[in-house]
């Protein structure tokens, strides 16, 4: 008994912290990081932004890796946290497309005009959608599990040509990602702070939404088992 | 135990020959695939009319042609074998990599003669010239070679499905977009005057893409194909 209370206090601890930091950054994002010099102030949705498209990818892989296990095992559960993953990556990639349109409409002038970058987020965003329209369309469980697990994994290998190689090939307007060729941060240490914990108090964001889906998954399969042994 | 290649390829021969020779009783892929093309052809020819339009267009053009109509056939390949229910007698006789490779080349076989057909018309229909032949044709076959195994694979996932028309263009686009892009940006290369340093690159990745694909697609198939 009290083990489980320790554990709640916590798992309580950390929403509250989760819920302050993610303030913090939305503050430092407006208050504290100061403008580049030549840059206008709808640069700031960089701290939300970039964040949202790095979870993008980082739901897509770990229902790449959560559909290769349930290949595996073949056991239901994995498929139903492949799914989740899914879901919330559909989120984030939505969230990416729009600030990025938003931004493109204040610094390029239209919302959208296909540049290498808007190409490959929407190209991701009808992965996802094609992900869950393989779903919908399959009946039996098993084969439903099966077929998306592959999809999924299949989908996977593309990506990193969207997100990766086209970019790099064909000219873009986008500005230079971290990750640049010439290997440099073109942050100063105020922005990169704010950047830096909005990038982590994300995924933590992240990870914590997953962990609830995934939750609620069990909690889902524990109900139908005791209905099961009532009848 | 190593691998034995030679009953290997004999058996991926014998599934492609039953195919080949099923395909020619019946043409109903052929059938389908030469007069989608055509219809792509003229609905995008008429459409353009006597308009001067620049290599770069007709690199995109040639490659909705070609994206479109190799869709309209390649979802039949497993399809037939559920509809006449022979896809357990199949999956006893020989093994998924023999038979996914049996599938593939149907499917490459079938996607070359629809090139060979398309290619030549599109060019006469647009009457312009192409300025790098060798490089066209290499993009062709590589292209050719991944729009062949994203479609196979793709065809197997939704041999299952309901509603599977639909499914197999939603499914399909985003696997085979890479080839489509990077085949586009080659083409243009190949219709224009202009030196052809560039090319080396395009080509590395799509030939890289073919082969990560392909690799892929043998490694899943077996998931699939065995429930």
């Amino acid at each position: 008994m009290h083990n489980t209370n320790v554990k709640n206090n916590l798992a309580l601890a950390g929403k509250a912290l989760l819920y302050i930091i993610l303030n913090l950054v939305i503050l430092g994002a407006y208050f504290y990081a100061p403008l580049a010099k030549g840059l206008k102030e709808y640069t700031r949705v960089l701290y939300f932004h970039v964040p949202s498209a790095w979870i993008t990818v980082l739901a897509f892989l770990i229902a790449a890796v959560l559909s290769g296990m349930y290949l595996r095992t073949r056991t239901m559960l994995w498929d139903a946290y492949a799914a989740a993953a899914n879901q919330l990556g559909i989120l984030f990639c939505l969230i990416t497309t729009v600030t990025g349109a938003m931004w493109a409409k204040a610094s390029w002038g239209a919302y959208w005009n296909w540049d290498p970058r808007q190409t490959s987020i929407f190209i991701l965003l009808l992965i996802y959608a094609a992900y869950f329209a393989l779903r919908s369309a399959v009946e039996n469980e098993q084969d439903r599990a099966r077929l998306s697990a592959v999809y999924a994994l299949l989908a996977f290998i593309t990506v990193p040509f969207f997100i990766f190689v086209v970019p790099r090939i064909y000219e873009s307007l986008h500005p230079d990602p971290l990750i640049n060729s010439d290997a440099k941060v073109k942050m100063n240490s105020q922005m990169l702070q704010v950047f830096l914990t909005s990038l982590g108090v994300f995924t933590a964001l992240f990870l914590y939404m997953l962990n609830m889906k995934m939750r609620l998954i069990r909690l889902d399969e524990k109900i139908m088992e005791n209905e099961e042994e009532y009848e | 135990m190593p691998m034995r290649w030679w009953p290997l390829l004999n058996e991926i021969w014998v599934l492609f020959r039953k195919d080949l020779l099923q395909e020619l009783r019946s043409k109903a892929a052929l059938n389908a695939i030469f007069l989608f093309a055509l219809v792509t052809l003229t609905a995008v020819s008429y459409s353009i009319g006597s308009f001067n339009v620049a290599p770069d267009m007709l690199a995109a053009l040639l490659w909705i042609v070609i994206v479109f109509s190799g869709l309209s056939a390649f979802a039949h390949i497993f399809l037939k074998e559920e509809e006449a229910q022979t896809a357990d007698t199949l999956k006893l006789i020989a093994r998924p990599t023999t038979i996914f490779l049996a599938k593939w080349a149907f499917n490459v076989l079938l996607l070359t003669l629809m090139l060979l057909f398309t290619v030549p018309l599109f060019i006469g229909a647009f009457n312009f010239t192409v300025y790098h032949p060798g490089l066209l044709i290499l993009t062709l076959l590589l292209g050719d070679i991944g729009l062949a195994t994203a479609g196979t694979i793709i065809a197997v996932l939704i041999a299952r499905a309901a509603r599977r028309g639909a499914l197999f263009s939603v499914l399909s686009f985003p696997v085979l977009l890479p080839v489509m892009i990077i085949a586009i940006s080659a083409t243009k290369i190949a219709f224009r005057a202009d030196p052809t340093d560039l090319f080396i690159s395009e080509i590395t990745a799509m030939l890289s893409f073919d082969i990560v694909l392909l690799t892929a697609s043998l490694l899943l198939f077996e998931f699939i194909w065995n429930d």
